[in-house]
């Protein structure tokens, strides 16, 4: 035996389970949220975590970080079992946590935030400033980022401040490392330098990431195997090098979803610029510096998209449009009448319906569905004294047509899944049909099904003759509701799609 | 993902229905165990004529507090209604005859336009209360706050540290008489918080009360005139204190500055009390008579029992503060649900 193998490259080392999970099942309430599920996070590893909303990603993720306990199962550290009591045990144990709703001080200073609750200090009590603006240094370079530790952390773009989070964790001792949704608030290039910084984390220092995301692409660039779960069990785990997008997407939502997969994958036509007279005409619509000269018009029974990333200002057109903030400068003009809303009451007395991003921002959670629904049209319904029984013939009306469940009006509205308060939150504007729908990402954070639900509940809007306008910062969501699209890039108008097929890259590529 | 059961029903049975409804069970608990306790500590306590007395004492109190409901239902805070009911006393008695000797350069007026008067300087003040908040965004804490020092301003202005006497007959006969045996401010209390039950409970307005209070931004996002439900509410609970303000000068059978100062503590301590939430949207006219009738006993019972009458005052505070406790708490215990 010679020495010929030492001419050769080594071998790479053995996969090296650094967490191992197995038969982990938990249930809430007699609801199953996971069952049986095995997961192996590898030393030096980015494994990446994905399925539809409700599917287990995040059970399993605040199993593993410690904030839940597992009914049944084995979690395994470093050859050890270990039972995780909090949140606090996990991250003494090596386990962090990067959230997708950042969890910094945007006033204190990028070193306090890395620092933040181990700041170094001397006896007494009293911080020892220049230790600390040194080390957060040192650890900033070492993740490749240029940034001044003396900077208020509020000034920077919210992707560096996601990194300096993640340098708290990592400062932390962290070397099993969840991050829930990191690319979701990021543009192109933060992406690309928030991987880079994994990369250089995994490669040189054996860290383990595990990459929770909705974007198939983003996982398919970044982790090294994919585990993708479906109504809280595991259906696979591959290499990413061995899998494509398709892949990812079927064992996801499973067979039969055909229109579904469209949504994600392939290329919707877009409607010509409509002739007819405009129901909604938005012209120079301005205000500093959320967006400028912002303008565009809305057919009946168009449904314009309007698509951007995260902080391009579509959110706070939105609410200009319905009110809530006004703008300095601009008209806009509903069925030809140009109009100023003073008040949410005044552009509904306009015509004018919305629906925010977050349910939690327009329903009431206390409340039975019947009264969430009749809200926006107790004024039709009552003149002074309440009909509660009206209400609910009427509320029932809805639920049936949307096919909300449980299908009980009097219900209360904070047990219906997200994708009924959607319903419900939509149903509130069909008893009197608006001119105008503003709807602001429709499908956050619903299933599969609900997100059908909702879109053939738009289309039958846009049917019936509303102009429809969806923001939202998902191009599967614009592309699955839109017939037209414009896209927004820091407040202002850069493109328009009419006429024509376009695909999620083309949106992308335009924002 | 959901995984909470349908309903409200939830496990744990007694003690889950328990946790729901610690907001309804504590004020009347402690209504029960104040009357067992004085009734057990005094003979006098229990009797008719005892309870007859704790209506007419609460009476006052009773409608600045319907008038309070519907602010702590939005989620703010009047500070200033004792303050207003002052000075709709002193407005009343500015505009009446006074005997001789009583020193205030008065305005004699036919009764009717007296109370006019007062009842609008009443509103003015709660309009003022309302475009503060409204309008120009003053936290209704701040607003009101600063309407306190005016409205007593306004009372100092007037009566010029005398006493005025004199009321309008009808201010008179609300405020000190009897009907078939029953003091008419009872019977006016009695009003107020019916028609601000059926107010809040079967009308328009009521709803819109209940869902400010309960989420403001969806309310808005609904369509809601959320800034007119504000400055409405600030209007009512203005009104209330006016009211009661002209009927306590008749009760009191005077008008001086500083009258009404303890009522701004006894009034939002009945509210909270009785249950209705800090925060908005839960609550009511029937929480409000359960922390009346509590306020009513507590004040009424310390004095049929033999204890130092300085310990009285920090009594009552260590229940108000119970009763915070046990109002944030069941926030707490509602919201995660």
């Amino acid at each position: 035996m010679s020495d010929t193998s030492a001419a050769r490259p080594a071998p790479l080392a053995p996969a090296e389970p650094l967490l191992e999970l197995s038969g982990i099942s938990k249930s809430f309430g007699g609801v199953r949220a996971l069952s049986n599920v095995d997961f192996t996070l590898n030393r030096g590893e980015v494994h990446a975590l994905v399925g539809e909303n409700g599917a287990g990603k995040s059970t399993l993720m605040k199993i593993i970080a410690g904030v839940q306990s597992a009914d049944e199962g084995r979690l395994v550290l470093d050859g050890v079992e270990a039972h995780f009591r909090s949140a606090r045990d996990a991250r003494d144990h090596g386990v962090g946590m990067v959230h997708q709703e950042l969890s910094v001080a945007p006033d204190l200073s990028v070193a306090e935030n890395v620092y933040l609750g181990s700041q170094p200090g001397s006896r007494y009590g009293i911080v020892d400033w220049k230790a600390m603006y040194r080390g957060a240094a040192t650890l900033l370079e070492r993740l490749g980022l240029e940034i001044d530790p003396r900077e208020r952390l509020g000034d920077l773009p919210v992707g560096l401040q996601q990194l300096v989070e993640l340098a708290r964790v990592l400062f932390s001792g962290a070397r099993v490392i969840i991050l829930d949704e990191p690319t979701s608030a990021l543009s192109p290039p933060e992406i690309a330098r928030l991987f880079e910084v994994l990369e250089r984390l995994k490669q040189e220092e054996g860290r383990s990431f595990v990459f929770i995301s909705h974007f198939i692409e983003d996982v398919l660039t970044v982790a090294d195997r994919v585990t993708v779960l479906r109504n809280g069990e595991k259906v696979a785990t591959a290499n990413a090098d061995a899998i494509d997008k398709r892949w990812i997407i079927q064992k996801m939502i499973g067979t039969g979803h055909g229109e579904l997969e469209n949504m994600y994958t392939g290329a919707v036509s877009m409607g010509p610029r409509p002739t007819d007279a405009p129901v909604l005409s938005v012209e120079h619509l301005t205000r500093r510096p959320n967006f400028e000269d912002v303008s565009f018009t809305v057919a009946p029974g168009e449904v314009l998209g309007v698509y951007g990333f995260m902080g391009c200002g579509q959110l706070e057109l939105a609410r200009a449009l319905f009110g809530k903030i006004r703008p300095s400068e601009g008209d806009i003009t509903v069925d030809g009448t140009v109009r100023r809303f003073g008040s949410t009451a005044k552009a509904k007395v306009a015509g004018m319906a919305f629906v925010p991003e977050s349910r939690g921002q327009m329903l009431f959670a206390d409340q039975p569905v019947f009264t969430n629904m009749s809200i926006s049209v107790l004024e039709d319904i009552d003149k002074f004294w309440l009909r509660p029984n009206r209400e609910r013939e009427i509320a029932r009306g809805h639920i049936e047509t949307l096919g909300v469940r449980p299908a009980n009006e009097l219900a209360r509205l904070g047990v219906l899944s997200g994708g009924n308060q959607q319903k419900v939150a939509l149903g509130r504007w069909m008893t009197r049909l608006p001119r105008v729908l503003v709807m602001c990402e429709p499908t956050r954070g619903m299933d599969v099904g609900a997100k059908e639900d909702v879109v053939k509940i738009v289309k039958g809007l846009s049917a019936e003759g509303v102009a429809v306008v969806v923001l939202s910062t998902e191009p599967e969501t614009v592309l699955a509701l839109a017939t037209r699209v414009i896209v927004m890039r820091k407040g202002r108008i850069v493109e328009e799609f009419a006429g024509r097929a376009i695909a999620k890259d083309d949106l992308l590529a335009a924002a | 993902m959901s995984v909470e059961g349908l309903g409200t029903q939830r496990a744990g049975g007694l003690r889950g229905f328990f946790i729901s409804r610690v907001r309804e069970i504590a004020p009347l608990a402690t209504l029960f165990f104040l009357v067992v306790v004085f009734a057990a500590a005094s003979p006098s306590f229990m009797t008719a004529d005892n309870a007859a007395n704790i209506l007419r004492q609460i009476s006052i109190t009773a409608i600045m507090a319907t008038g309070l409901t519907f602010v702590l239902l939005c989620g703010e805070i009047d500070l200033s209604f004792a303050a207003v009911a002052n000075a709709a006393g002193i407005v009343v008695a500015f505009f009446t005859t006074q005997e001789a000797y009583v020193n205030i350069a008065n305005v004699p007026l036919p009764g009717a336009f007296a109370i006019v008067l007062a009842i609008l300087t009443a509103c003015g003040l709660g309009l003022v209360n309302a475009v503060g908040l409204t309008r120009i965004g003053i936290p209704s804490f701040i607003v009101t706050l600063a309407m306190m020092q005016i409205a007593a301003g306004i009372s100092a202005l007037l009566v010029r540290g005398q006493i005025a006497y004199a009321v309008p007959d009808v201010v008179r006969t609300l405020g000190a008489g009897h009907i078939f045996g029953i003091p008419w401010i009872v019977i006016v209390a009695g009003l107020f918080l019916l028609v601000a039950h059926l107010v809040l409970t079967y009308t328009r307005f009521g709803r819109y009360v209940y869902m400010v209070g309960g989420n403001r931004e969806a309310a808005e996002y609904s369509g809601v005139n959320v800034k007119l439900i504000l400055g409405a509410v600030m209007v009512i609970s203005a009104f209330c204190a006016g009211i009661s303000g002209m009927l306590g000068v008749a009760y009191f059978g005077s008008a001086q500055q500083n009258e009404f100062d303890a009522y701004l503590l006894d009034a939002i301590a009945a509210v909270v009390l009785g249950g209705t939430s800090l925060f908005g949207g839960r609550g009511g006219i029937p929480y409000t008579i359960i922390g009346l009738l509590v306020l009513g006993v507590l004040n009424n019972g310390l004095d049929h029992v033999d204890i130092d009458s300085f310990l009285k005052i920090l009594i009552r505070g260590l229940i108000l503060l119970a009763a915070l406790i046990i109002n944030v708490y069941a926030q707490r215990l509602t919201a995660k649900r």
